[in-house]
């Protein structure tokens, strides 16, 4: 159990740059979630900590030691794979302690180390079994006891529950978060899947273009997204983001489709008058209600309690929204916008802006 | 190509490679090497004196009329074993390809002869042409034909072709069924809703399916034949009578071997070497197209 | 009414056209295995009867009585009319020389193949085409220049020299490496986090994944090494290291009717047996092995 600390972590393949310098302090026993679209150099960082690619510049700290130089084998981490990695040829056991094997761990120490993750994982009866006489939930457990196992200061997980089955996934994702906390070990997770980011971690690391677009806590990103790629990129419907000016006076934009005036409840932005401004609203914040939006609703999803409405404003921007029960029909509307839960970004930068900034 | 992800080492990659690199480096480079530098060098009869002589070896080989006319049958033995041996695997293949009873022992019966050495191929048919001694030799005497290869020149050719053809069968054999397995059923299927009889559907379908195999194995047999070969001409005809049955591989052993002329053995293992490298490139060319399909 | 009629007609038209088929491709397929049996037979017969019968020509096509004598000849004293090595002797010279040669080569390819997947260093690219074109000079090509480095290193008329000029191979090399190739990267990087080195890796991991490569290129590599020919030639001339098929080859000499030709048979017996029941028993592999090494 340990701190990991990153400094200005850059990591470029010949003249790719991959990742453009990447800070990171994660505290002992936090589990953190690198998230991002593929491209975006998550596994790549995740890497770079376990030692598996040599990073270009900075430099990646564990328990307050520099890596700089040592093999995987010497950071004293554990990954789980993507593909689990499993050996094939050697059985639950054997894998699980080739590891401490190789580290010349007594065998009765081996034993009571794997015995003891196998119970805690429910594996005990599959250890003689090969990985091919195993389902894909069975392997992922045999995966993360791997891990278990070695007792190391951090846990690196990469993809690991993407090649499950939705029910699998969301059932292990719960499995991991208790077995983290129970466990306290320091813990990387790396996923493209934003619902697995916000429930798994105590903080995100949302990536973007080899940058770390924000560091935060699921909710902050939520509530607070630094900027509109963030915004896009976590919660589902996606933002919606409008193109909007700035009044005269900061008090309130003027959506650039029909015109509307949406006032700032929290405080009015700086900048000339017309300053171009970017205007998010996710779409749970709409409501039915007279005096917004004027939508052409092109398709409803009802889902049971809620719908989701795809539509377009006057200008052919394309709006979603997800309202409760299920009685919408296609066809012109209007949708009204809380202004408490206006996001305002820069139209240039895509920057968030507050109040008063 | 490689591997992404690697090991580090300075000396062990280095470790690792040494045994194959000695054995190449001493037993095929020097050797190939030495054939080259030989091929240009002329000794006198006594072996006292060594000169360069240039491409004369080379001339002397290619003009002389007893190395073109092995040449010329070293091309006949070649396609004839080729034609022999590809044409009856082929058929067995698609025989044996159906659904049949017993499909599986006709396999194993028919793919065990691709142990035998071409040698032991010569002596089984030996055993049975034999003039004295073989069933079918006698039969053909008695039959009023003179039947003896050990004299006539056409019945030695005729014997190691056949003898060497017989062996390389179960190899192509083997090869033909994979490609015929490896063809898609629902091809098959949908050739017979068109309404192709089987005689149509081999020839436009199956037949133009195997012939990326069919080529490579044209070549396969083609340097079997100029080479493997060896031991079936050597243990049934020593390359008689006369020289009706002497190849180009024969003769480069005659002359290094029994002769001792090493300059015109060398050279002409030079040419042959040649023309390895020129199969081996026509049917790495042709992988590559396969590949990129 | 009119239609059922011509569908049944024509169903049992159908029917006895594909029992005919049937019935046409196994007798071509019998008649292809009678052509690849029928010689085997014979010399199986040959070998036992007695040398007078055989010579006689009077070849029969039933077994006679004369099998025990006639191996046991061939096995202990030998044949031929100057009386060959003993087939005992050459079947242990051949066994030793095929089972050298097929082990060497699986493990020089193996590690180097190792190297040149799993390692990057300086001149790897160069070593691999050196072995790589090597598969362009088969020994036939360079019989003179290699007997005289044979010559000069004192390897001829031994056992070392039959096998390890014979054991470089740009083909098992090719093998592997299309192999390893296919191991997946994780299983390296889990490796490495597990604490294991290049040469645990390849104990451990890629040896063990290897297992079916190994048993398909031991087979056919077995085969290979069995049946040379030319290089016993050249490179041995004492009986005492005569392999089986260059002395059956040696027995019949130039085919003289006064051969012991029931001896010689029951070599030829000898000779053919441990090949072709590798390839008979190991079959599953041999043709797996076969179709992947060279295509």
């Amino acid at each position: 159990m340990a701190t990991l600390t990153l400094r200005d972590i850059k990591k470029s393949f010949g003249a790719t740059h991959v990742l453009h310098g990447v800070d990171l302090d994660v505290t002992d026993g936090e589990m953190i979630v690198i998230v991002g679209a593929s491209g975006c150099g998550k596994s790549t960082l995740l890497r770079i900590v376990a030692g598996l690619e040599t990073e270009t510049s900075g430099e990646v700290l564990i328990a307050g030691q520099s890596m700089k130089g040592l093999e995987p084998a010497d950071r004293d981490v554990a990954m789980v794979f993507q593909n689990y990695a499993l050996y094939p040829h050697m059985s639950v056991f054997q894998n699980m302690a080739y590891g401490l094997k190789i580290r010349g761990l007594p065998k009765d120490q081996i034993q009571h180390r794997v015995d003891e993750a196998a119970g805690l994982l429910g594996i005990g009866h599959l250890l003689q079994r090969k990985p091919r006489e195993l389902s894909g939930g069975q392997r992922q457990r045999v995966a993360m006891g791997r891990a278990i196992v070695r007792e190391p200061k951090l846990f690196l997980f990469d993809e690991p529950l993407s090649n499950l089955d939705a029910k699998l996934r969301v059932e292990l994702r719960a499995e991991i978060r208790r077995l983290q906390r129970r466990l306290g070990v320091t813990s990387l997770f790396v996923t493209h899947d934003q619902v697995e980011a916000m429930t798994l971690g105590d903080r995100l690391v949302v990536m973007n273009a080899g940058r770390a677009a924000q560091i935060a806590t699921p909710m902050e990103i939520w509530e607070r997204p630094a900027d509109t790629y963030v915004a896009g990129f976590i919660g589902s419907p996606s933002m919606n983001l409008l193109h909007a000016t700035l009044e005269a006076g900061g008090a309130a934009a003027i959506l650039d489709a029909g015109g509307l005036r949406l006032p700032f409840a929290d405080g009015p932005r700086a900048g000339a008058a017309g300053r171009k401004l970017i205007i998010g609203i996710r779409p749970e914040h709409l409501r039915p209600g007279q005096g917004g939006l004027d939508v052409m609703v092109e398709l409803v999803e009802p889902l049971g309690g809620e719908s989701v409405l795809h539509g377009k404003l006057a200008d052919g921007t394309p709006l979603t929204a997800r309202l409760p029960g299920a009685r919408y029909e296609d066809g012109a509307t209007q949708l009204a916008l809380p202004t408490e839960s206006l996001h305002v970004f820069d139209g240039e930068t895509g920057k968030r802006i507050e109040a008063g900034g | 190509m490689q591997k992404k992800v690697i090991f580090k080492g300075a000396v062990l990659p280095y470790l690792l490679l040494a045994p194959q690199l000695l054995i190449t480096g001493i037993f095929f480079f020097w050797p190939a090497g030495q054939a080259i530098y030989q091929s240009f060098l002329r000794e006198d009869a006594f072996g006292l004196s060594v000169e360069f002589v240039g491409f004369e070896n080379f001339l002397d080989v290619v003009r002389d009329q007893t190395w073109l006319d092995s040449a010329g049958r070293t091309l006949l033995f070649s396609g004839s074993v080729a034609v022999l041996a590809l044409g009856s695997a082929l058929f067995l293949a698609v025989q044996a390809d159906k659904h049949i009873r017993g499909a599986d022992v006709y396999k194993t019966l028919l793919i065990w002869p691709y142990a035998v050495a071409p040698a032991i191929a010569a002596v089984l048919w030996l055993f049975m042409f034999h003039p004295n001694i073989g069933l079918f030799g006698r039969m053909l005497n008695g039959l009023g034909i003179p039947w003896d290869y050990r004299l006539n020149g056409n019945q030695a050719m005729l014997m190691v072709i056949m003898a060497s053809a017989w062996k390389q069968v179960s190899y192509n054999f083997i090869f033909f069924l994979a490609g015929l397995q490896s063809i898609p059923r629902a091809v098959l299927e949908a050739a017979a809703i068109d309404g192709a009889k089987p005689a149509r559907r081999f020839w436009t379908i199956i037949f133009p399916l195997l012939s990326p195999t069919a080529f490579f194995l044209l070549v396969v047999n083609l340097v079997y034949a100029f080479f493997d070969t060896f031991g079936v001409i050597h243990s049934l005809t020593h390359g008689g009578p006369g020289k009706a049955t002497e190849t180009l591989i024969y003769r480069v052993y005659t002359d290094g071997v029994i002769n001792l002329n090493l300059g015109s053995s060398s050279a002409q293992s030079v040419i042959l070497m040649l023309l390895v490298v020129a199969l081996t490139v026509i049917q790495f060319r042709y992988v590559e197209r396969k590949v990129h399909y | 009414m009119s239609v059922t009629t011509d569908a049944t007609a024509l169903a049992e038209r159908t029917r006895r056209r594909q029992f005919r088929e049937k019935i046409v491709t196994h007798v071509c397929l019998l008649a292809g295995i009678l052509i690849f049996v029928f010689p085997i037979y014979l010399t199986l017969i040959g070998s036992t009867h007695d040398v007078n019968t055989i010579g006689r020509g009077d070849v029969p096509l039933l077994p006679g009585a004369e099998a025990v004598a006639n191996y046991t000849q061939a096995w202990g004293a030998g044949g031929g009319r100057y009386m060959g090595t003993p087939a005992g002797t050459m079947l242990a010279n051949s066994l030793i020389m095929a089972l050298c040669i097929a082990v060497g080569k699986i493990a020089i390819s193996l590690t180097s193949a190792y190297a040149v997947v799993f390692f990057r260093f300086p001149l790897r690219m160069v070593f691999f085409w050196l072995i790589f074109i090597t598969l362009m000079l088969p020994v036939e090509v360079r019989i003179i220049p290699t007997f005289q480095v044979m010559v000069d290193l004192g390897l001829t008329n031994t056992m070392a020299g039959l096998v390890i000029p014979l054991i470089a191979s740009a083909t098992a090399t090719l093998l592997f490496r299309q192999f390893f190739l296919t191991i997946p990267d994780e299983y390296v990087e889990a490796a490495k986090i597990d604490g294991a080195g290049p040469i645990r890796f390849f104990i451990d991991v890629v040896l063990p994944l290897s297992r079916t490569n190994i048993a398909a290129l031991f087979v056919i590599l077995f085969i290979y090494g069995w049946n040379q020919y030319l290089w016993p030639l050249l490179i041995v001339n004492d009986r005492s290291l005569e392999t089986v098929v260059v002395g059956l080859t040696k027995m019949i000499g130039t085919g003289d009717q006064q051969n012991e030709w029931n001896v010689i048979m029951a070599t030829a017996v000898f000779a053919l047996l441990p090949p072709v029941a590798v390839v008979v028993f190991m079959q599953r592999w041999f043709v797996k092995g076969l179709t992947e090494t060279e295509k």
